[in-house]
């Protein structure tokens, strides 16, 4: 362990004192931010030469990770193996009716940790609970499962928390939007599974009619994460396409417009990229080395000792955002006028910025990621709640919109394909969506047929609503502007996307 | 640049214009054709300019503030698309209900200016104007339609025989057919709209039972007529058939000045009852 300077300590016992005498924060938010700093005084990680310096520059960015990370980043546990054998730690046996299963999963969730302490995935969902669904009274299953959703609501503070359903048709997944449009919540998010050669219309039209009132769920390209990911992939937190029974070591992100900002043309662009990312995955590396190593993570840990999840279902995410930046940058630096999302020129330019990102990302190889062949998998990362001047992932920037959502997400189509461990984009519909939902639906199949990935499309007068990746409560956000404490941890970055990524602007269609 | 005749030949059709996407026209995603032309005339219209065809006056011409329009060698009105900024001055000097901004264009022309969105709508609607003006255009485009596999909607007044043009009804997958006043008082019909209304009835409940009729729908303006009345008498006529009735709040957006002085905006009780009656009748009803 390194030593720091008094300085520092000086700096963050201040900042200590801050978060426990802070009027806003909720007890469990002051807990987690004490966590976080009280690891930052750690210094264990071996850095690459030039980290600090493209830290400092902006280009690197760790997401506010620790510095000695007690855990993955996002774990994806088997819940399948819950329900089939139940744990050992917990004293919890397989569950034989849909009650028991409501309270094994409530009971199981609460122990899943991830890099806000809450779980990021609490399952498929319909598939666990259909069986249990289907000898039930269909009133009384919705009730439980209702109740179920507010449970992880008002408890899992946290709107990184996932859940998957489809893209079969089950009466679970029927009731679960039930629940959500009925009574809309900002957590769990939800991913739709969707192949629209396989799920029925009418399935589809319902999780349409749900994401019109409440946001969500959002639609993922079923067919695109399979033939990447294989029969067992999860989208978990945001958008994050992860592999069942393992999950993320981390997630660094690369930001691509504050790299292009210290570039004088492309031809000098270039070596940058390629240190960049280089620097980062070293970066990467000696955090994953940490983890699996010395933090003693996988061999004390419930989780892991009973295979819920293991070492070798894990990866590593390449995060990068404001692709649109960085093109638009060099654009000026080589004295074109085109923009990103308008010109095919510009367009080009960031197809071929991705093919680079691609090819270096597969080039290297770290030997505790073997459940993705040894690599590191792309993620269009959706952005913090601080960012300014920088869209998420490869988005055209909000404002710049394209005036047909068709072409938009033609646009999306050029992007989405590089990104097997997620990535996805927003859209905002006129409240009239709500009387048209197989608009949506219509949408998200050409959007799927031209290559895209993932889509959250919500209503212009929905309460609840789509931040980058997350959701938040306008409502809520309306409290915490006004000095009030909010339940969900996540109301604060909705704000503050709010305020630098103007996430309320976005182009209604 | 592209000089506008006023006649057209059979298979052309002059186009007000086209949305790509629509969301409100029809079931999901749809491209909307606008004709341009309408045998009725009816008080509320919402979009005046496309009821004429263009006669060439040229009193728009100085009206743009873009000089998007002259007039060409013979005479035609000469419209610049690319210079055009959508203001809309010239529809609001027109003084006979046009529009210079109108091409007319093939069936296939029209194709290709939706072919871009294709994979994101799932058909095609025309409406106008009145379509049905143009029968030749609507069965060509229909194929068009078929062969990639789009729906083909029609939006009718309901003046044209639909009974008669089988070819047409053969590409047609759906009709939405407008009610505008008691078809069984033709002077009421014809202050309402220009017309008499003949036979309306009966071509709304031939579209059902052919299962072509997607919905009905009635601009209500209370004291214009009698909406209960015509709310009531065309629903029996589609009873048991799966279609709907749209029922619309007239709302004054786009209407002629003195026409718009004289109509009431309808209550959402008047809204609600006439939506009773349709469940009555077990018909769905849709308020907009
Ligand atoms: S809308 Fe009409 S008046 Fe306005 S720029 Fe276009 S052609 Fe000219
Ligand atoms: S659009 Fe109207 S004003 Fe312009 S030339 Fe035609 S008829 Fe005359």
């Amino acid at each position: 362990m390194r030593t720091i300077t008094m300085e520092r300590v000086e700096e963050t016992r201040q900042a200590i004192l801050d978060t426990v005498c802070s009027g806003v924060l909720t007890h469990e938010q002051k807990v987690t931010g004490l966590e976080k700093l009280s690891e930052s005084l750690i210094e264990v990680l071996d850095l690459p030469p030039e980290y600090l310096k493209l830290k400092e520059a902006g280009v690197i960015c760790d997401l506010g990770e620790s510095n000695a990370p007690p855990r993955p980043r996002y774990i994806v546990p088997d819940y399948d193996r819950l329900f089939k054998r139940g744990c050992e730690f917990l004293e919890l046996t397989p569950p034989a009716d849909l009650d028991e299963a409501l309270n094994v999963l409530s009971i199981f969730i609460r122990h899943v940790p991830s890099v806000t302490n809450f779980p990021v995935f609490i399952g498929f969902l319909d598939r666990l609970l259909e069986p249990f669904v289907q000898r039930e009274d269909p009133l009384y299953a919705k009730k439980k499962i209702g109740l179920f959703l507010r449970y992880v609501d008002r408890t899992i503070t946290d709107s990184f928390c996932h859940a998957d359903i489809g893209p079969e048709d089950t009466r679970a997944g029927r009731l679960i939007l039930e629940c959500e449009k009925e009574e809309p919540k900002s957590v769990p998010n939800i991913s739709f599974l969707y192949d629209p050669q396989t799920t029925p219309e009418d399935y589809a039209l319902k999780a349409a009619e749900t994401a019109l009132t409440s946001a969500k769920p959002s639609f993922a390209n079923h067919k695109m994460f399979l033939s990447e990911l294989g029969e067992g992939y999860a989208v978990v937190s945001c958008y994050n396409g992860l592999l069942v029974g393992g999950g993320s070591y981390t997630l660094s992100r690369l930001r691509l417009g504050h790299l292009a900002a210290g570039a004088k043309n492309l031809a000098g662009f270039w070596p940058l990229l390629e240190q960049a990312a280089e620097t980062m995955m070293a970066y990467m590396d000696s955090r994953i080395a940490f983890m699996v190593e010395q933090s003693g993570f996988f061999e004390s840990n419930f989780l892991a000792k009973e295979g819920f999840i293991s070492k070798d279902r894990f990866t590593a995410m390449f995060g990068l955002v404001g692709l649109a930046e960085c093109v638009n940058t060099l654009m000026e630096r080589e004295g074109k006028s085109g923009r990103f999302g308008h010109s095919k020129d510009a367009d080009d330019l960031g197809v071929a910025i991705m093919k680079k990102l691609d090819a270096l990302v597969k080039a290297h190889h770290n030997p505790y990621c073997s459940a993705t062949g040894g690599n590191f998998l792309l993620h269009g990362q959706v952005g913090i709640d601080s960012d300014t001047g920088e869209s998420p992932a490869t988005r055209i920037p909000i404002g710049e919109e394209p005036e047909e959502l068709s072409d938009h997400l033609v646009h999306c189509g050029l992007f989405h394909g590089y990104f097997p461990a997620g990535t996805g984009d927003v859209f905002t519909l006129e409240a009239t969506a709500l009387r048209n939902p197989a608009y949506l639906l219509d949408m998200v199949k050409g959007g799927f047929a031209k290559g895209g990935r993932y889509f959250s499309i919500y209503s212009s007068d929905s309460d609840v609503i789509r931040v980058t990746g997350y959701l938040v409560k306008r409502s809520e956000m309306d409290k915490l502007a006004a000095g009030k404490s909010v339940l969900q941890d996540t109301t604060a970055l909705g704000l503050g996307s709010a305020r630098n990524g103007h996430i309320l602007e976005r182009k209604r269609r | 640049m592209e000089e506008r005749s006023v006649d057209s030949t059979p298979a052309r059709a002059p186009v007000n214009r086209i949305l790509r996407s629509s969301i409100v026209d029809g079931p999901g995603n749809r491209a909307a054709v606008f004709l341009q032309g309408c045998n009725f005339d009816c008080v509320y219209c919402h979009n005046p300019e496309t009821i004429t065809l263009c006669s060439s006056c040229g009193t728009c011409v100085p009206a743009c503030p873009a000089g998007a329009l002259s007039v060409g060698e013979s005479g035609g009105i000469l419209w610049n698309r690319d210079a055009c900024t959508l203001c809309d001055s010239c529809l609001k000097t027109c003084p006979h209900n046009s529009s210079p901004r109108v091409r007319l264009l093939s069936p296939k022309e029209v194709m290709a200016e939706i072919e871009p969105s294709i994979p994101f709508i799932r058909g095609i609607t025309v409406s106008g104007g009145e379509c049905t003006l143009y029968p030749d255009f609507l069965r060509e485009l229909g194929e068009l339609a078929r062969e990639r596999s789009l729906s083909f909607f029609l939006d009718s007044n309901g003046s044209y025989d639909f009974a008669a043009d089988r070819g047409l009804m053969e590409i047609t997958d759906s009709v939405m057919l407008d009610v505008k006043a008691d078809p069984e008082n033709g002077a009421e019909y014809r202050r309402v709209t220009g017309n008499d209304g003949k036979g309306i009835l009966d071509k709304a409940e031939y579209l059902a039972k052919t299962e072509k009729l997607y919905e009905l729908r009635t601009v209500v303006s209370p004291g214009l007529f009698d909406p209960v009345a015509v709310v009531e008498k065309a629903c029996r006529r589609i009873v048991g058939t799966g279609s709907r009735y749209k029922l619309i709040r007239y709302r004054p957006v786009g209407v002629r000045q003195e026409a718009a002085a004289a109509l009431a905006e309808p209550d959402d009780l008047l809204m609600e009852k006439l939506a009773g009656i349709c469940a009555g009748h077990g018909i769905e009803a849709v308020i907009v």
